[in-house]
């Protein structure tokens, strides 16, 4: 994990990955819904891309746009009961508007998708080597036997004691960790080039949890894959992701590389995310700084920057900026690889000196320090 | 004897003489397994919550911590008496609440109400908020009804909510707005003990934080104590400065908040605390170094013998299948249910409570040695505890050269005592 890490957070611009060319590419997608109060905008203008052997963590509150925005890359959307514009090249091929016989090619073959809740994502009726096999049958030609053997080649590469026995058993018989395993188990049988996993671990003890991120972390490795991770934990992504992109109301409010986005967070939101988690070692007497108010009603999301009636420091930019005009996704300060949506003009120092002493108040020299750095000079990050 | 160093926090404002606002011993919940078929006989018995002992003090709270399945969430539910016990004693304030019929409990409902999980699943969808929270308050005719409507004011104002959204149904309120409908319900008989399970797991991270401080301020203001389950370690030590762990129905580790969480003696509970993924390891990269534990939790219906955790911990030793550890106090506000208690990589090489249990090396029983584990199972803490160091020091020579039964019992047990000082 860490060779990923170095490699990809050199420059300031994306290095080619191991992989090499973007795997995933997702540009201005748009995803609404038509409901009886009106247009439901889901996903805003939405671009981002993963390239192999690359984690991307996707974060957001529910309501975000986030799961949304990435089952439209499996082409789940009901296309009857949704619009969706932009674009979605999966190795290439165009999503949006394929056949539905085209996606069905891509579903559980080049893409495959680790739902949150294995309990309702795994049929309750069917055996769990039976829904694997299946899954394998449908993109290979094979006999039912060579499909069991698959899934229990699966069963066991995902860590589950005793497979041969455990293959016939149903999904109420395995704990909840078992049960996410069966589920990677599924959707890795048939090779894919790029996981979804929506919410992995959110259902799942924290030991649990870590066995289920080091086991996508060692599947990564052997099979190259790209990895989306959705999440709201900041915790797992600063320990998964190459590359983190913060949703907030259907649009990307902020993206970068996990180790200087987390870092040095230039958006209200991800500052707002950051201090509103208790952390284990922080003060306890120090009250937590919740975000004020509620997400947004994507029915009618607020004008200008969506996040405006949540933000503490709307007074800070001239005018009525916050609430008039949508800020544009573009590069901050420390360089073109860190990209935000907000008006803020000096959010490193605001972020430095009125955030971090709330938080942590012993990274506030460092981060400083860091920021006088890049002032002087080129906007990179040499060394890091 | 010790000095100890580590000043004891002040967060109980109990003197110690003062009896606690609840006090649990030996709490055991078995859910029986029927088998199937006409004669539906009772064939095996989970053992969700076996033999937990614990102290709340008033005004202060306790954190259950703990896996899924480990029967936190079952002990929550007893001490409000949704679940009989199978057997121990809970006493509320001194009276013994365990046994009471429904009638006897009632007046004890009044002071003890619960926060549940789900705020959508806890309240009802075809009631307004008004009858939601003012129902608590005509049950139990505290105010009259032509008061209840003011009173359910007041008490959406005290959580935060708009006084005037007394006519709503629940599906007008968001996730937060809806707990806070459930922490208003709880709070509308002023209740002296809140157990909240699990109050914000089901909250979205930006909210979490709103419902924690609007705990802590109501803590302050009305001086409720809270027993506060929950499987997040870090919203538990952000609320909580007593914490127990549990895992399978026992409590294996309890301790105020600074002595868990910066040098937990049990192998589970540093298990656990080095699983959390921290969003400060983004700084430098990749996965946080941790004690991997393989496999999942053993089933309650049939648990390990001796240690429950044995068979995942990367200690066990042959002791730990044949004797059970007791849970030992090992400081001023610290107890630990484990053999090899030690901080992480400093954990003994040879059993601590081998004077305890009356046993050598194997967990084989020495004879005349007398084991004084029964009285070990007492909620709260004792002013005088085992000390780890000293034991470390006296079960080197006893496993080679002096023969543990020689030295009277109660030499054993004054020389191994520390004391407060």
């Amino acid at each position: 994990m860490t060779d990923f890490l170095t490699d990809q957070q050199h420059a300031g611009q994306p290095t080619p990955a191991p992989g090499g060319e973007d795997f995933l590419v997702v540009e201005n997608l748009s995803v609404q819904f038509p409901t009886h109060d009106g247009l439901v905008k889901a996903v805003n203008d939405l671009s981002y891309s993963v390239k192999m052997g690359e984690t991307l963590g996707i974060v957001g509150e529910s309501g975000s746009g986030k799961s949304v925005s990435s089952m439209a890359v499996l082409g789940l959307h009901d296309i009857k009961r949704s619009r969706l514009t932009g674009s979605i090249r999966v190795d290439g091929k165009e999503i949006i508007g394929a056949s539905e016989q085209t996606l069905r090619k891509i579903r559980g073959n080049e893409v495959a998708m680790i739902f949150q809740d294995p309990l309702t994502a795994l049929h309750p009726f069917y055996s769990v080597g039976a829904q694997i096999g299946e899954a394998y049958r449908i993109h290979h030609d094979v006999s039912k036997s060579k499909a069991r053997a698959k899934a229990i080649e699966m069963l066991d590469r995902v860590g589950i004691p005793q497979a041969k026995s455990r293959v016939d058993d149903y999904p109420h018989q395995f704990s909840g960790g078992m049960r996410q395993r069966a589920m990677i188990a599924m959707a890795l049988v048939n090779d894919p080039k790029l996981i979804i996993a929506d919410e992995p671990t959110t259902a799942l003890d924290v030991t649990v949890q870590a066995q289920i991120l080091d086991l996508l972390q060692e599947l990564q490795r052997d099979f190259r894959s790209a990895i989306i991770i959705i999440t709201h934990d900041l915790g797992v992504v600063a320990e998964m992701a190459d590359e983190v992109l913060v949703m907030y109301a259907g649009r990307a409010v902020e993206q970068g590389p996990t180790r200087e986005l987390l870092t040095h967070p230039e958006m209200p939101y991800t500052w707002g995310l950051l201090s509103s988690m208790p952390d284990v070692t922080a003060s306890t007497d120090a009250r937590l700084v919740p975000i004020p108010g509620n997400p947004p009603s994507l029915l009618n999301p607020p004008t200008g920057c969506p996040f405006h009636p949540r933000c503490p420091h709307v007074d800070k930019v001239p005018g009525d900026l916050c609430r008039t005009e949508l800020p544009e996704f573009l590069p901050g300060q420390r360089g073109t690889h860190h990209l935000k949506r907000c008006h803020l003009v000096n959010p490193d120092d605001i972020y430095a000196t009125e955030v971090l002493p709330e938080i942590a108040p012993d990274l506030v020299e460092l981060t400083l320090a860091d920021n006088a750095d890049v002032a002087h000079g080129d906007g990179m990050h040499g060394e890091r | 004897m010790t000095t100890q160093s580590e000043a004891v926090p002040t967060t109980v404002s109990a003197a110690p003489t003062e009896q606690p606002l609840l006090e649990v011993t030996n709490l055991r919940k078995y859910f029986p397994v029927k088998s199937s078929g006409l004669v539906r006989r009772t064939i095996a018995q989970v053992q969700a919550v076996d033999g937990v002992s614990f102290q709340v003090p008033a005004g202060t709270s306790l954190g259950l911590v703990g896996e899924s399945g480990c029967g936190k969430s079952t002990t929550g539910r007893l001490i409000t008496r949704l679940l009989d016990p199978t057997s121990g004693s809970m006493k509320f304030e001194g009276h013994e609440i365990g046994n009471l019929s429904p009638k006897q409990m009632l007046p004890y409902r009044k002071e003890i109400q619960m926060i549940f999980q789900d705020p959508y699943s806890s309240l009802n969808p075809r009631h307004t908020v008004g009858t939601i929270v003012g129902t608590p308050l005509r049950v139990h005719k505290v105010v009259p009804e032509k008061q209840v409507l003011n009173r359910v004011r007041e008490l959406l104002e005290v959580v935060g909510l708009n006084p005037e959204h007394y006519n709503r149904y629940p599906s007008e309120f968001s996730g937060g707005q809806r707990q806070r409908i459930g922490i208003a319900r709880a709070l509308a008989l002023q209740p002296k003990l809140l157990v909240a399970d699990e109050p914000v797991s089901a909250l979205d991270v930006s909210i979490q934080a709103q419902v924690v401080n609007l705990l802590t301020d109501l803590q302050k203001e009305f001086g409720v104590a809270f027993l506060f389950i929950a499987h997040d370690l870090a919203v538990v030590r952000h609320f909580c400065p007593e914490v127990a762990v549990m895992y399978l129905g026992k409590i294996v580790e309890i301790a105020d908040r600074e002595t868990l969480y910066n040098r937990p003696h049990h192998p589970y509970t540093q298990a656990l605390l080095s699983a959390v993924p921290d969003v400060k390891q983004a700084a430098v990269g990749g996965r946080r170094e941790r004690i991997r534990l393989e496999g999942d939790v053993p089933s309650p219906v049939n648990p390990p013998s001796g240690c429950r955790f044995r068979t995942r911990c990367w200690m066990a030793k042959d002791i730990c299948a044949k004797q059970e550890p007791p849970l030992l106090q090992i400081g001023p506000k610290h107890k630990v249910a484990c053999h090899f208690a030690g901080e992480y990589g400093a954990m003994p090489t040879s059993p601590i409570t081998l004077n305890v249990l009356g046993v050598d090396q194997e967990g084989t029983p020495v004879a005349g040695a007398t084991p004084s584990a029964e009285d070990l199972n007492e909620p709260g803490f004792a002013d005088t505890w085992t000390d780890v160091e000293t034991l470390k020091g006296n079960s080197a020579p006893m496993a080679t050269s002096l023969p543990s039964d020689s030295r009277p019992a109660s030499e054993v047990g004054s020389e191994d005592r520390g004391t407060r000082s």
